[in-house]
C-alpha cells in the first residue's frame, strides 16, 4: 500500500528559532507551506537560551559590525567562513531590530533603547580588554521571548503548522539527486506519510542528546543529521561541541554567560578567581572554549569544589538582589530549584556541559544545502535547505560565540526562507515526480522496528551511547579514548540496528518515536567521533592531548563525514569576506 | 517511590484506568520528571510530553495528586512516597497523561497575541522607557503550559466560549505594550458575559501557575479598562 501523500510548496522541518523565522518569510510570500514539529512550537528548545542576541546596535558602548566580525573570526579559531560570517554580521542589526518591530520584549535602557550586555569573547576595537554590550537581551528568557514572538507572528501571517509530526527520511530524485519530499510520521495517529515539495528546509536544531550531561532538552536528537547522513550527504565539522562553562553540577540545566556579563564570576575551593590566570584580559568573559578548557583543568589539578572536588562555584551574590531580580530572575529559579541555592546569598555550583553544536549540515550564506560533486567542493544539493543549529554554514567554526546563534537563527532562517522563495518563484515549475520507491527506506525502517521481537532495548543502548560520548570525546581529548570511542561508537550502531519496542500501538507511541530518535542520535555521535579522531590538532572546542597546538598549515580545512564507509573529505576555509580584508589567523588570546 | 498513574490507549482499552509503578530512586533523580522517565524505561508503552526538563518549554503539564504541575520542576523530595499522576482535567485525553490541547491554543489564538500597530516601521527600534517595558513583567513569560486554564471550574463549563486565565493573561500582555495600537479592539473582543466575565476570581489559576504568574490580577485589569471605557 502506498503511503498517503501531501502536496506543498515548501516543507519547513523544525519551528524552533530558525524554522520559524524562515516560515515567516515564506507564509508572508504566499507560499503553500507546512511547517513540521515534533512538539508545539513554543516549546522548541530555543525557548531555553537565556543570555542574549548580539547585534552591533551601539546602545551603550561604540560598536560597529566590523568589530563583532573580528570576534566571530577569533572566537571561531579561525575555522568560520568569513563571507559568512561577514554577511551574518552585517545583517544583525536589521533582524534584532524587525524583531522588536514584531514585538520582542527587550528589555529597556533609560532612553528607550534595548537593553545591552556584555558577554564572552564580545569585545571593542578588534580584540581589545574592552568589552562590548552587544547582547540585546529580555531579562534571561531571551530565547523564550524570541520564540513566542516568533510564534505569534507566525498565527498572524497564518502559517500551517504539523503539529507532532516527525520528520523521518529525506527522498531524493535518483536522476540528480535534488530532494523532492520528506517521509514523516503524524505522531498522534502513527500513520506514515509522504509530503512533497519544491523545497525542504530543514532547522531540526542540535543534537546534544549524545552526551550524558548536556543543557539539551529531550528532543534535541539531531533528526535533520540523521535524514541528511542516510540520504547519503556529508556532515560538517561534527567534532566541534561547544562545552557551556555553566551548567549546574549534576543537573546540567544551563545558567547563562548573562550572570558573567553582569559581572558574575568564577571561583575554585580556594576562593581564587582563577580565569585571571588563564585569560588576563578579558578573565570570566573570554569565549567558552578557553573558560571550559581553565575549569577542567582546575578540577583535575584538585582545585574543585565540594566534596569530590567536581565543580566550580559561580558567584554572583555581590550583584545584590536588584540586579538578580531584575536581569536574572530566571537563573535564580533555576539555581533554587536544581541547585538548591539562592544565588542573591549562595554561589551556583557549575559545571562545564555540552551545549551546541558547531557542526551540521553543510551550506552556503543563503541556506542551501552544499556537498562535493565532480570537480566541485560546494555543489548546491537542489531542493534542499537548512538553518539553525543543525547547519554549518559555518559562522561558528570550532567555537561559537554566546548570543551569535539566536543570531544566526534570526539571519540565516530568514535568508534561506528569501532563496527558497527565490528558487521558487525565479523558476516556476512543477512538482517532480516522486520516484517509485519513495517512502520504502522509512516503511522498512519502521516495519523492522514493529516486527522486532526482543533483542536490544532502546533506553539500553540510548544510555550506553550518551555514557560512550561522555567518557572518550569531552573538553579534552585523549588519542586512546578516541580510538576506543569510534569502536564503541561503531559497536552501538549495529546495536541500533537490533532494538526493539515492546509497545506496538499506533495511537502517539513515543516509543516508537524514542526508538527514531536513537537512529538519528547514532549517525551524530559516529560523525562526531570519526571527525574527533581524524583531526589532529587543538582548535576550539576540540583540544587534544596529543596535539595541543593549533595546525594551519595541515588543519585549517572544514571536515566532511559521509555515513557509508565513514569516509571523511576536506574542504577549504572561506578565508575571504565579501567586502572587507581577510582577518588573517592569529595566536588566540583572551 | 510508588506512582499511580492514569492510563488510557484508545488502540486497546475499552476504558481508562490506574497502573501502579514502583520506581527505583537514587540521588540523581530530582524531580518527578526524572522518576516519570524510568518509569518509561521500565514499561516503554507509558506516554507522556516533556522537552526542556527546566519548566520553561511548557509540555509536561500533568494533574499531580490532585494539583496542576509541571513535571520537571516539580521536587520528589517535596512529594509524598506516593503520588498519582492524571492528565490536565477538562481536555480529552489522546493516550496516558496526554491531552488534546486543540481547544486551548484556540482560546489564545482567539485573543490576537501579537503587537498590532499599524504606523510605518521606524529604521531603528521603537522606543519604550523601562517603566513600561515593567508592565509586561508577569505577563510575557507565560509558558502556556495550559497548569492554569485546566484547573479552571469556568473553563471546565465552558472551554469554547470562555478564552481561560491563560489566554486572558496574554490578552492583557498585549493590551499593557505600549507598542500597540488595537486596545479598543482587544476590549471589543472581550466584552462579552462569556469570554471575559465568566471568570468569577475563583484564583485556581494563581495558585498552580509554575512560574508565579497571576491571570487574576490581568482579568481584573481587563475588568478595570472595559468599566473606564463604559463611564
Amino acid at each position: 500500500m502506498a503511503l498517503n501523500v501531501r502536496r506543498y510548496d515548501a516543507i519547513v522541518v523544525g519551528a524552533g528559532g530558525s524554522g520559524m523565522r524562515a516560515a515567516l518569510e515564506l507564509a508572508r510570500a504566499g507560499l503553500k507551506t507546512a511547517v513540521l514539529s515534533k512538539v508545539f512550537p513554543t516549546r522548541s528548545h530555543t525557548v531555553a537560551a537565556q543570555g542574549g542576541i548580539a547585534a552591533p546596535l551601539a546602545n551603550s558602548t561604540e560598536d560597529n559590525w566590523h568589530w563583532h566580525m573580528y570576534d566571530t573570526v577569533k572566537g571561531s579559531d579561525y575555522l568560520g567562513d568569513q563571507d559568512a560570517i561577514e554577511y551574518m554580521c552585517r545583517r544583525a542589526i536589521e533582524v534584532v531590530v524587525e524583531l522588536e518591530h514584531m514585538g520582542m520584549p527587550f528589555d529597556r535602557l533609560e532612553n528607550g533603547k534595548i537593553y545591552q550586555r556584555p558577554f564572552g569573547g564580545h569585545t571593542q576595537d578588534y580584540g581589545s580588554a574592552k568589552m562590548a554590550m552587544r547582547a540585546c537581551a529580555a531579562a534571561d528568557r531571551t530565547g523564550h521571548a524570541m520564540l513566542h514572538t516568533l510564534y505569534q507572528q507566525n498565527v498572524r501571517a497564518n502559517t500551517q503548522f504539523l503539529v507532532e509530526w516527525m520528520a523521518l527520511d529525506l527522498i531524493r530524485d535518483p536522476q540528480d539527486g535534488a530532494i523532492v519530499g520528506i517521509t514523516a510520521l503524524e505522531m498522534e495517529t502513527g500513520e506514515l506519510c509522504i509530503l512533497q515539495g519544491k523545497a525542504v528546509l530543514l532547522a531540526t536544531g542540535g543534537a546534544g542528546r549524545i552526551y550524558w550531561a548536556t543543557t539539551n532538552a529531550f528532543i534535541n536528537t539531531g533528526d535533520g543529521l540523521g535524514m541528511v547522513a542516510r540520504a547519503g550527504l556529508p556532515l560538517e565539522d561534527m567534532e566541534f561541541w561547544q562545552f557551556h562553562p555553566t551548567g549546574v553540577a549534576g543537573a546540567g540545566v544551563l545558567i547563562t554567560e548573562g550572570v558573567r556579563g553582569e559581572g558574575g564570576y568564577l571561583l575554585n575551593k580556594n576562593g581564587e578567581r582563577f580565569m585571571e590566570r588563564y585569560a588576563p584580559n578579558n578573565k570570566d568573559l573570554a569565549s567558552r572554549d578557553v573558560v571550559s578548557r581553565a575549569m577542567t583543568t582546575e578540577i583535575k589539578e584538585g582545585r574543585g569544589c565540594g566534596e569530590h572536588g567536581d565543580h566550580l562555584l559561580l558567584k554572583l551574590d555581590h550583584l545584590g538582589p536588584e540586579v538578580i531580580m531584575h536581569r536574572l530572575p530566571g537563573i535564580r529559579e533555576i539555581a533554587i530549584k536544581f541547585a538548591n541555592a539562592d544565588p542573591i546569598r549562595e554561589p551556583i555550583p557549575v559545571v562545564p556541559t555540552v551545549h551546541y553544536q558547531m557542526g551540521g549540515i553543510p551550506t552556503n550564506y543563503m541556506g542551501q544545502v552544499i556537498a562535493p560533486e565532480g570537480a566541485s567542493k560546494e555543489a548546491i544539493v537542489p531542493g534542499l535547505y537548512a538553518a539553525g543549529e543543525c547547519a554549518c554554514v559555518s559562522v561558528h567554526g570550532a567555537n561559537r560565540l554566546g548570543t551569535n546563534s539566536l543570531l544566526d537563527l534570526l539571519v540565516f532562517g530568514k535568508a534561506s526562507g528569501e532563496q527558497v522563495i527565490k528558487d521558487i518563484r525565479g523558476q516556476p515549475a512543477p512538482h517532480r515526480n516522486l520516484p517509485k520507491e519513495a517512502g520504502e527506506a522509512t516503511r522498512a525502517r519502521v516495519a523492522r522496528l514493529d516486527g522486532a521481537k526482543t533483542s536490544e532495548r532502546v533506553v539500553d543502548v540510548l544510555n550506553d551511547l550518551r555514557r560512550t560520548m561522555q567518557a572518550h570525546c569531552g573538553v579534552f581529548r585523549f588519542p586512546d579514548d578516541l580510538h576506543k570511542g569510534v569502536e564503541k561508537v561503531k559497536e552501538l550502531g549495529e546495536r541500533v540496528q537490533r532494538t526493539f519496542i515492546a509497545d506496538k500501538s499506533k495511537v502517539y507511541n513515543t516509543a516508537r518515536v524514542e526508538a527514531l530518535e536513537l537512529e538519528n542520535l547514532v549517525e551524530t555521535a559516529m560523525a562526531t567521533m570519526i571527525s574527533a579522531e581524524a583531526r589532529k590538532e587543538s582548535r576550539g572546542a576540540q583540544a587534544r592531548a596529543d596535539y595541543p597546538e593549533r595546525d594551519d598549515q595541515n588543519w585549517m580545512k572544514h571536515t566532511l563525514w559521509y555515513k557509508e564507509g565513514n569516509r571523511l573529505d576536506y574542504k577549504p576555509v572561506h578565508l575571504r569576506p565579501l567586502t572587507v580584508q581577510t582577518m588573517e589567523p592569529k595566536v588566540r588570546t583572551y | 517511590m510508588k506512582l499511580t498513574i492514569y492510563r488510557y490507549n484508545p488502540d486497546k482499552d475499552a476504558k481508562p484506568y490506574y497502573q501502579d509503578y514502583d520506581v527505583p530512586i537514587d540521588a540523581h533523580d530530582r524531580m518527578l520528571l526524572d522518576a516519570l522517565v524510568k518509569a518509561k524505561a521500565i514499561d516503554d508503552s507509558l506516554a507522556f510530553r516533556r522537552s526542556c526538563r527546566e519548566g520553561v518549554c511548557g509540555s509536561d503539564a500533568m494533574n499531580i495528586n490532585g494539583k496542576n504541575q509541571l513535571a520537571c520542576i516539580t521536587k520528589i523530595a517535596d512529594l509524598p512516597e506516593h503520588v498519582t499522576i492524571r492528565p490536565l482535567p477538562g481536555l480529552p485525553v489522546i493516550r496516558d497523561l496526554i491531552v488534546d490541547m486543540t481547544q486551548f491554543f484556540k482560546q489564545y489564538h482567539s485573543i490576537k497575541p501579537y503587537v498590532i500597530n499599524n504606523d510605518p516601521a521606524p529604521e531603528r527600534e521603537r522606543l519604550q522607557s523601562p517603566e513600561e517595558r515593567e508592565h509586561l513583567n508577569g505577563l510575557y513569560e507565560c509558558i502556556l503550559c495550559a497548569c492554569c486554564s485546566t484547573s479552571c471550574p469556568s473553563w471546565w463549563w465552558n472551554p469554547d466560549k470562555f478564552v481561560g486565565p491563560a489566554g486572558l493573561l496574554q490578552a492583557y500582555r498585549f493590551i499593557a505594550d505600549t507598542r500597540d495600537q488595537a486596545t479598543s479592539e482587544r476590549l471589543d473582543n472581550l466584552e462579552d458575559p462569556y469570554r471575559l466575565f465568566r471568570c468569577h476570581t475563583i484564583m485556581n489559576c494563581v495558585d498552580v501557575c509554575p512560574k508565579n504568574l497571576n491571570p487574576t490580577k490581568a482579568i481584573n485589569h481587563i475588568k478595570e479598562l472595559l468599566v473606564k471605557r463604559a463611564v
